[in-house]
Order: C-alpha cells, then sequence, then structure tokens
C-alpha cells in the first residue's frame, strides 16, 4: 500500500541497531536489556540499559535527551510573553505551575508588583496543578505495579479538575494562564463553588485509592522498603520536593522561602521516615491534603481587584483606553511592537513545584527577548539518581521506583 | 423467498475484513511528551475509546496495527520510531496526534523534527496542542471510514517536500 | 549567613581565587578564578559555618553576543543550597572560547555529573576530571553546541542510529566487581 515514495526526500534514519550487535560483548551470565526508551513502564521517553544478573540488576546505565526539544533556545528566539506558552510544555502535567514560576522570576526582575488578587488565583491554581501532578503520578505508578483501578479513580477526579481549568482559561493541559504581572483573565463568577465542589470529590477519591492500596499485601511488598535512598544520597543529588521529603527531611521552599502569602496559610509538610517507593507514593496522597486545605484558605481570603498590574511597563491597557485615549494606544503600540524589556541582569528565581524546586536562571540584556534561560527542573535531579538506585533490585522495582520518582519527560529534557 | 430466510450472506472478503478490522484498533501509543497524557483521558472512563473499539491498548508493536504517535518528535528520537513503525505487522495506520507530531508545531528548531511524515508515513494528522480528547475520538472516525473505503481514500504518504535541513 | 559575610569569609580564605562580586537581585554573586572552583566549592561544603550540602545547579551561558561584555566568552554560574542553615551562594566563573576548561566538581556533589554534561553539550565548557564527559541532551552525532549564540537555532542535524551505551556499561560493570 505505501510503496509510492522517494526515499531520497526522508530523513538518514536507520532503525537503531538493537542488542545483535552487542552479543559477543556481553559479560558471562549477563543479559543486557534495554528499558526504554519506548517502553510502556518509561513514562515517555526514558532509557535506561540494564544489565541483568538472573531478574536482579546487575549495573543500569540512563540515558536521557530523547524530548530534548530546546526550550532553553526557543526562548531565546522569543519574547518575555511568548516564553510563557513554551513553559506549560516542560511539565506538561502541571502548566500553571511552570507559568507561575517563570513569570514570578521575571517579574522580580522589573521589580513588579502583582495584584493581591492575582496572587490569590495563582495559589489555587497552583495548589489544583500540584494536586492533578500527584493523582497522576500516583495513578500512573500504579497502573504500573498491576492497581489499574486507581487509575480510573484518580483519572476521574482529575478530570474534574480539568473542566474548572478549562472553563478558566480555554485549555485543559497547556493553560498558559498567567501573564508576566498579573494573570490573563479573572476567574468566572461560579469558580469558587465548584473548586470547594471539586475539592469535596478529590478527598473521596484520595480516600477511594488509599481504601485499596493502604493494607493491600500485594502493594506493600512490591513498595515497602524497595530502592531505598539515603538522606544524605538524596541531598548530594540534588533532590527537592515529596521525592526529597520522602527520605525525612523536612524542606519545603513554600515554608523555608515563603512566597506568594504561602507562610500566612496553616499547612503541613509531610515527611517520610524510609525514603522507599512507599514513603514516595504516599507523600503525594498526604500532600494533595495539604493542598486541599490551602485551596479553602486561600479561596476564603481572596480579595477583590484588579488581576494585573497597572504598570504601564508590562501590562496593556484596557481596551476603552487603547481605543479611547493617545497615550493608551502607544502604551499598547509599544508593548506589542517592542515587548517587556527588562534592565540588563541575571537572576535566580524559585518556586516549589509538584516535583521539586523549579528555577528559572534569566539573564536579559536589555532587550525584548531574554539572553538566556536556564530551567532548574526538578525531574532532572530526581533521574540522574535512578540507575544507582535501582542497581542490586529487581527489574520489577525499577519499575515501581520509576513511577515513584515521577518523572515528566518534557522537565527533563526540557 | 425473502433474503432474510437465506442461512448465507455473500459479501467481499475484503469488505468483511475492513469491517473487522476498523471495529477493533489495537493502538500502540508511542507517547512522548504532553499529547501521552491526554491520551490517557481519552482512554479514562470520561471519553472511552473503547465506544469506538480500540481500547485494547497494547505496548508491543507487534500486537498492534494502529500506531499513534503522541508527541514531539526529536532527532534522537527518530531512530526509535522508525524501529518501532517496521516492528508492527502489517496491516498497520499511522496516526499523528498534536501538531508537534504532525508539523513539529511551535518547537521549530535544531533538534525537533518537523513532522513524523519525514520518517513513517501517515493516515491521518490531528490537530492541537495538544489536541483534545474529542478530536482522538474523531481521527479514529475518520481512520475507520478510510479502512473502509480504501480506494477512496488517499493514501498514507510521505510528505512530498524535502525535510528543509539548514545546514 | 548573609551573601555579603560570605563574601568576606571567602576573600579572606582565598584571597588569590576572588575577584569580585555583584548583587542580583538580593543575592550577591561571587565572581572567582576557575581554577579555583573545587577548593572554594569544597570549602563551602565543609565549612560548619557554610554548609553548603546541595548543589541547586550550573548554568553555562554564552555571553559573546551581550551588550558591552568585556570578560571572557563563557560564563558558569554554581548554585548552591544550605538545607541545615537556609542560606543560598551564587559563584560564577568565566573562561575564554581557546579555553574553555574548568575543573570538574563532580565528585563533590552526585548531581554535578550530569549537570557538567550537559554545561558541555550546550555551550562546550571542558570540565577536567570529569569522569564520563559526553553529550547528554543532544544525540552522539550532533556537532557543535547549540546554546552558543553563533549556533542557528534551525540548523538541524539528523540522527541515523542511537548509541548502545556500551561504553558506559563496561565502565560501571567493573565498578561493580564484574569482569
Amino acid at each position: 500500500m505505501i510503496n509510492n515514495f522517494d526515499t531520497k526526500t526522508l530523513l538518514p534514519v536507520r532503525s537503531s541497531q538493537g542488542l545483535d550487535s552487542l552479543k559477543h560483548q556481553e559479560k558471562k551470565d549477563l543479559v543486557l536489556v534495554n528499558l526504554g526508551p519506548s517502553h510502556p513502564a518509561s513514562h515517555g521517553t526514558l532509557r535506561a540499559f540494564l544489565a541483568l544478573d538472573g531478574e536482579t540488576i546487575a549495573a543500569a546505565v540512563t540515558e536521557i535527551g530523547y524530548l530534548h526539544r530546546g526550550f532553553e533556545k526557543d526562548c531565546e528566539a522569543h519574547t518575555f510573553q511568548q516564553c510563557i506558552p513554551y513553559t506549560d510544555r516542560l511539565n506538561y502535567v502541571s502548566a500553571i505551575m511552570n507559568n507561575v514560576g517563570f513569570c514570578k522570576a521575571v517579574e522580580r526582575m522589573l521589580r513588579v508588583e502583582v495584584p493581591e488578587r492575582a496572587i490569590y488565583i495563582r495559589v489555587i491554581t497552583n495548589e489544583l496543578n500540584r494536586i492533578i501532578d500527584h493523582l497522576v503520578c500516583a495513578g500512573a505508578n500504579l497502573v504500573d505495579i498491576g492497581a489499574l483501578t486507581n487509575f480510573w479513580y484518580s483519572f476521574n477526579v482529575r478530570e474534574k479538575v480539568y473542566n474548572i481549568l478549562e472553563k478558566l482559561c480555554g485549555a485543559r493541559l497547556t493553560s498558559s494562564y498567567t501573564r508576566i504581572g498579573g494573570l490573563s483573565r479573572d476567574v468566572y463568577p461560579e469558580f469558587a463553588a465548584e473548586v470547594k465542589a471539586v475539592l469535596k470529590e478529590i478527598q473521596l477519591g484520595v480516600n477511594d485509592v488509599q481504601k485499596l492500596v493502604s493494607n493491600n499485601r500485594i502493594f506493600l511488598d512490591r513498595t515497602k522498603d524497595i530502592c531505598v535512598i539515603s538522606k544524605e544520597r538524596a541531598i548530594s543529588y540534588g533532590w527537592t520536593g515529596p521525592t526529597l521529603r520522602a527520605c525525612g527531611v523536612e524542606y519545603d521552599l513554600r515554608k523555608s522561602d515563603p512566597y506568594y502569602h504561602y507562610e500566612d496559610f496553616k499547612f503541613d509538610i509531610p515527611v517520610g521516615s524510609v525514603g522507599d517507593t512507599y514513603d514516595r507514593i504516599f507523600i503525594r496522597f498526604y500532600e494533595i491534603e495539604e493542598s486541599i486545605h490551602i485551596i479553602e484558605q486561600a479561596l476564603g481570603k481572596m480579595p477583590k481587584g484588579p488581576i494585573i498590574t497597572d504598570d504601564k511597563r508590562v501590562a496593556l491597557p484596557p481596551k476603552q483606553q487603547t481605543y479611547g485615549n493617545i497615550e493608551g494606544l502607544m502604551n499598547h503600540f509599544k508593548i506589542i511592537m517592542h515587548g517587556i524589556c527588562p534592565e540588563p541582569g541575571e537572576i535566580y528565581d524559585f518556586t516549589e513545584a509538584a516535583n521539586g524546586e523549579l528555577g528559572f536562571y534569566i539573564v536579559a540584556d536589555g532587550g525584548k527577548n531574554p539572553y538566556r534561560v536556564k530551567c532548574r527542573p526538578p525531574c532532572f535531579m530526581n533521574f540522574a539518581a535512578f540507575g544507582e538506585m535501582i542497581e542490586g533490585t529487581m527489574v520489577a522495582d525499577a519499575v515501581a521506583t520509576l513511577g515513584s520518582i515521577n518523572i515528566i519527560a518534557g522537565e527533563l529534557d526540557r | 423467498m425473502g433474503v432474510e430466510s437465506l442461512p448465507i450472506l455473500t459479501t467481499r472478503k475484503d469488505a468483511v475484513l475492513a469491517w473487522g478490522q476498523k471495529n477493533s484498533l489495537w493502538p500502540m501509543p508511542f507517547g512522548t511528551a504532553c499529547c501521552a497524557i491526554e491520551f490517557m483521558s481519552v482512554v479514562s472512563s470520561v471519553f472511552d475509546i473503547a465506544r469506538f473499539g480500540a481500547e485494547l491498548v497494547r505496548f508491543s508493536p507487534r500486537q498492534a496495527d494502529l500506531l499513534l504517535v503522541a508527541g514531539t518528535v526529536t532527532f534522537k528520537q527518530g531512530p526509535i520510531l522508525k524501529q518501532i513503525y517496521e516492528q508492527m505487522p502489517d496491516p498497520k495506520w499511522v496516526i499523528s496526534m498534536g501538531v508537534c507530531a504532525s508539523s513539529g508545531g511551535f518547537y521549530n528548531n535544531y533538534c525537533t523534527v518537523q513532522g513524523i511524515d519525514q520518517i513513517i508515513p501517515v493516515d491521518v494528522y490531528i490537530s492541537g496542542c495538544p489536541p483534545r480528547p474529542e478530536a482522538i475520538l474523531e481521527a479514529i472516525i475518520k481512520l475507520q471510514h478510510k479502512i473502509e473505503n480504501p480506494h477512496t481514500t488517499p493514501v498514507a504518504q510521505y510528505k512530498a517536500k524535502e525535510p528543509h535541513f539548514d545546514f | 549567613m548573609e551573601s555579603a559575610i560570605l563574601f568576606e569569609k571567602l576573600k579572606e580564605k582565598f584571597p588569590q581565587a576572588i575577584k569580585g562580586s555583584t548583587d542580583r537581585f538580593g543575592q550577591l554573586e561571587i565572581q572567582l578564578e576557575a581554577k579555583a572552583i573545587p577548593d572554594v566549592v569544597q570549602f563551602l561544603r565543609d565549612d560548619s559555618e557554610c554548609e553548603f550540602n546541595m548543589l541547586i545547579d550550573i548554568v553555562s551561558v554564552d555571553y559573546s553576543a551581550y551588550p558591552d561584555w568585556k570578560e571572557d566568552r563563557f560564563g558558569v554560574v554554581y548554585l548552591l543550597k544550605s538545607l541545615t542553615l537556609g542560606h543560598r551562594a551564587q559563584l560564577k566563573v568565566t573562561v575564554s572560547e581557546s579555553n574553555p576548561e574548568i575543573p570538574t566538581i563532580s565528585h563533590l556533589y552526585a548531581n554535578a555529573n550530569w549537570l557538567e554534561r550537559e554545561a558541555f553539550d550546550q555551550i562546550g565548557i571542558r570540565f577536567e576530571g570529569h569522569p564520563n564527559l559526553k553529550r547528554i541532551l543532544n544525540h552522539h552525532e550532533f556537532v557543535g553546541h547549540p546554546l552558543r549564540k553563533d549556533y542557528p537555532i534551525t540548523r538541524r542535524q539528523a540522527l541515523s542510529a542511537n548509541e548502545s551505551l556500551m561504553d558506559e556499561m563496561i565502565v560501571r560493570l567493573k565498578e561493580k566487581g564484574w569482569e
């Protein structure tokens, strides 16, 4: 059916060599196996090259970069506002957290004050995204272990959160909700009531999942004391976020370097005790509950007011002013044509994203494009430790562990 | 004598085969990025791909007849995609899900393949970044129509134009 | 510890290595000689008043198109964090285009291995003494360093076949005691 094509126009791509060419190099009694880059349990495009002694992993080498799509170079070729859609696709499960992280860094560079209402909406949407991220991570991880029902339970509530986000910003996954200096639009009138209703359902869904797994013998056997990583090693690998807290380090940027009034919200940081796969999965369920508390408090405190700053350097004027007077028109023209131009300088700014410390190192040269953007993805550090963690365990344990450190390839490879 | 009373039915062999194939597509999701997350939504309860007979997701290309490329394909990923496609037995179809797979999307840069049709032939393209779950279901319906009418729909094609390298 | 006090402390300890400092939005960036990086970072990690036990990131920047840039072409920024004391540090070295070499710190922090590989891959900084300095994000047939300012964004390079990773595996197996 498909033979009438001209091979010259195709990319010079051969099929991979596979393992056949390596057979002669195989060590005595060891079997070499590729786990990934296209493997159902490899969560996207990760590759682990394993030397197996029976079913035990004797040595593991990992390779990344299969989803390296040039985020940093693309940012250099676009204006600061145009970079926001690219940040969506870093951690695409919790897109708004990346938007907020990037905008917060640029806002600090510009010394722009974000209105209070925008800050509270950012907190609420951030925590909703954290819930989604944890639900997807835990749900997919449990599928890897064989518990498919949990996947439906966690994805059902997730759809309901997506309905809210869709009403809010028009897109399900890649929302681009924030703007530099505020937000793209205000919340709709029934927002608070709908979020409250969804929070109840999330709690029910999480309870259902926990009921299924917390006393389940198979689940406990497959996760307890599996792939333990010590506190010191995790810190040396630069782990942050839930995976580090699972090792027993009480470190959360929302508490240690508070931003966006996180110091005013009452919430706890769940901390694990062992640092095994079980802790890494369950800490996410507890964090979902803490996020629910934060959202409830933030909904109560949310003030009225504008959702974007009135700073003329970053925010477009209201449409009446653009069409009504010459200053508004000039301001509009200047922002659209010349873009947002921070003073030359360099900044490293960070937020607590769902996976850990999400940092942006931005270099500005006074122009409308960032001179250099370096993203500090939390997954990168997590996956760097993966090879070391799984050595000496079984292949099935490696699969269970990979899910628990929640690797999102878009963020890992950028 | 009515047709209903006869115990036999006459039809063409290829029509019967196509009828069977279109209603039991076994997709192999080649999920790389954001679109794969959206594909998970299509499989789960709310959108439910099972209504179109394509719910049996196979993760081995040797058991699948529909390759669903969901997400950005980079040059590093290219040989893998080619190998996966070649491992699938005939007859096989390819859906390119999302703009990244279809054309590179807004990743017009040094590491992204500008459309998977530079590597493998594609039957149905889906727009969107990522496409809504309904769009994926529509693509499945389109593909079913194509399987049923192989002579009136275009065959899967590689991109006709030169892949633009810019050395 | 305040970053200004940290700067004074480092200046006292390494008078030759420290070149200066710049304020970066409340965080003092300390500039130093490239050769001194491992000693300074080790001191920062082990000193009881510093205790920078986490390496947050290694950022590499190509300044060749930066307006009024007078120093060497490439800058590398080390971001450190102390989980016990809560403070951060930001170190910067610059290296020239002809000799972009910095001694490695991969023996001090476990994640420095990959972060240095990324800086090598994207900008072309060579880290002396790195155990496995090869590309990490781009494929092994890639020529050039894409985040340099003279690399055009649309210069694409196709890969014909993936690498086998056997070179890394042999080293790893030897470390684990296999023949």
